[in-house]
């Protein structure tokens, strides 16, 4: 087994930790995020297809390797971004809730601080964020939305793009990692 | 369950998150029928369930009503029972009262059509006796009704009076066996005498043993009884067999075919002729008036109108009156007054034209041996006559000695019978019809 098969998957060499940061952080953080999805877009159109949101439940499920706390910072994250939008309460909340709840998972096999693992991760979990955005619409809201598979390809690399940059920026929060049993 | 939730903690807490927000969606989102969305999710839920449920709660339900629990079914079973015992009463009851009705229109048809003048009485019990075939009807004295008098049904005779009581008198019936009439048979005309037996066939005794009737044949009153009326009948013939001295003739009576509950009293009794039809007995039969006597004849001239118009009184039994009348008023002869009966053979004298019915003229000289002024058989000679004479009727006092009732087809005469002191007045509550089909016209009575 190589160096790089061990640097990507962490069970078999690396011992598994988690990330720590401050509280603010798990409070200012999303709230940036949510408020930058509200507001930006109003001056630059284009930035509405920066899936912030996602992209901090991504990192903070990634970087904290437990499900748990996934789930629940997917939840918040989502509830959040819910409370602000038209659509009923709990849309994004349940996307992201299991999107928080997949990368805590996924970040249990995988080198999460690996750029590579976290640009795709960031372009699946995106793809994954719409795909299941639009089927709860449609199955929950009865709403005939459109999915355009092409256009989510894009931007679902244009996020992934963001993405690493901004994890490399919320890296700079973290305090310590913490062994994990 | 600790251990489960313990292994499987972060999954457990991802699905309570997603579903309290399926929740919180479900509970925002509404349908197109503007009903939130919680609310269909529950509804469906709970809606199966809820008919299983009420599949299971309704099936054990019916099933302990329907099988296990039978009070309520013990109950209503003895319910209805009483209701139909008492319904079976009530019909029994109805049935009862619709054939009282019956017999009741029955017996008031027949008084409409029996020229006889009858009174309508009930059985209201039986007398005392092994073999005494005797009833009581609740029509006494205060009714009319006399000792004598004849009791019959629509379907024939069933006794005679044999006492009266101011209320309720005793009724003899023909099957007693001291029960006597006379009868006449219906095609073959043999005479006899009939006798109660103490049950349910009668005899027919001094019927010679040469004379033959057919089983089957009806027999009819003769009247030469005094009590009843003759042409009522009496029963059919169910034994003819040769006997020592006289045939052996038995009878199954007519009026008991019915039963006996409601009776007729003949009060005052109409000879009428023996049918042809037994069938047509109760049929009503116009008659057509008889012809004119011939030109010449005693007759013709007595019933003329003063007018030249025809009299209204043109029957045989007016003629045959008026020539009795004349003969008693020229023989100076009362009837009902000593025990001598007029000259029947003497000639009639001819009829005054113009004089009013009833009263005749004597003219000299009248041709006698006519046809019309041949005397009718007189009832002594019936009377006296051995098998007519009937042993056990009670012929009224003073009756023997008048003239018999004429043996000519009229169509009715009333026989003197009874007594013109007999009341004919009826009770209010029975109806008492006198026939009018008949032009009969009484004849001197005594």
């Amino acid at each position: 087994m190589s160096e790089y098969t061990e640097s990507i998957i962490p069970g078999v060499s690396r011992r598994k930790s988690a990330s720590r940061y401050r509280p603010a952080v798990f409070l200012l953080v999303p709230l940036l995020a949510i408020l930058f999805q509200v507001y930006v877009p109003r001056f630059i159109e284009s930035a509405a297809n920066l899936e912030l949101p996602l992209l901090v439940t991504v990192y903070f499920s990634l970087m904290r390797r437990q499900p748990i706390a996934g789930t629940l910072i997917g939840a918040v994250i989502g509830l959040a971004q819910d409370s602000l939008s038209h659509l009923p309460l709990g849309m994004f909340g349940i996307v992201k809730t299991l999107v928080g709840y997949f990368a805590a998972s996924v970040s249990q096999r995988f080198d999460v601080e690996n750029p590579a693992i976290r640009l795709i991760l960031g372009f699946f979990f995106f793809f994954f964020h719409q795909f299941f955005y639009w089927i709860l619409s449609r199955a929950l809201l009865s709403q005939q939305v459109g999915f355009d598979l092409v256009q989510t390809l894009i931007v679902g690399v244009l996020n992934a793009a963001v993405g690493l940059p901004l994890f490399v920026l919320l890296d700079k929060l973290r305090q310590d990692d913490v062994a994990l049993a | 369950m600790d251990f489960l939730l313990h292994r499987y903690r972060s999954l457990t807490v991802l699905v309570v998150t997603i579903l309290a927000q399926l929740v919180l969606l479900a509970y925002q989102v509404k349908t197109d029928g503007d009903v939130r969305l919680i609310r269909v999710w529950s509804v469906e839920a709970v809606t199966p369930l809820a008919r299983v449920l009420e599949g299971i709660r309704s099936s054990t339900s019916d099933f302990f009503s329907n099988y296990v629990v039978l009070s309520g079914a013990q109950a209503e079973n003895r319910r209805m029972r009483e209701e139909l015992g008492r319904l079976k009463m009530d019909n029994q009851f109805l049935r009862s009262e619709l054939s009282t009705a019956q017999r009741a229109e029955a017996l008031v048809v027949f008084q409409k059509r029996s020229p006889s003048k009858t009174v309508a009485a009930r059985v209201i019990g039986s007398s005392t006796g092994a073999n005494a075939k005797v009833v009581f009807v609740d029509r006494g004295f205060t009714s009319g009704v006399l000792k004598g008098m004849a009791v019959l049904t629509p379907d024939g005779i069933v006794g005679k009076v044999i006492a009266s009581y101011p209320t309720a008198a005793q009724v003899q019936l023909i099957t007693d066996p001291s029960f006597a009439a006379g009868v006449i048979s219906q095609s073959s005309r043999v005479q006899g005498t009939l006798k109660g037996q103490g049950r349910g066939d009668l005899l027919v005794d001094y019927v010679q043993l040469e004379q033959k009737v057919e089983k089957g044949e009806w027999f009819f009153t003769s009247g030469d009884d005094r009590v009843f009326p003759k042409g009522l009948p009496v029963g059919q013939v169910s034994v003819d067999k040769q006997g020592t001295t006289f045939r052996e003739i038995y009878l199954l009576p007519s009026g008991f075919q019915h039963g006996l509950e409601e009776v007729l009293i003949v009060v005052e009794g109409v000879h009428q002729q023996i049918p042809d039809d037994v069938s047509a007995f109760n049929q009503p039969i116009k008659l057509l008036p008889p012809p004119p006597p011939p030109e010449g004849s005693p007759e013709s001239g007595s019933l003329a109108a003063p007018d030249g118009g025809p009299q209204p009184l043109t029957t045989d039994a007016d003629r045959l009156r008026q020539k009795y009348r004349a003969l008693g008023e020229a023989q100076s002869h009362k009837y009902g007054e000593g025990m001598t009966a007029p000259n029947y053979n003497q000639a009639t004298p001819p009829v005054v034209p113009g004089t009013p019915a009833g009263s005749v003229a004597t003219p000299p000289g009248a041709a006698p041996g006519t046809t019309a002024a041949r005397p009718i058989a007189p009832a002594a000679g019936v009377a006296t006559k051995g098998p007519a004479t009937t042993p056990g009727a009670t012929p009224l006092s003073g009756t023997v000695a008048n003239p018999a009732p004429p043996a000519t087809k009229a169509p009715a005469m009333k026989a003197p019978v009874t007594p013109t002191t007999a009341p004919t007045t009826t009770p209010t509550s029975t109806p008492a019809v006198k026939s009018t089909t008949t032009p009969a016209v009484k004849p001197p009575v005594p």
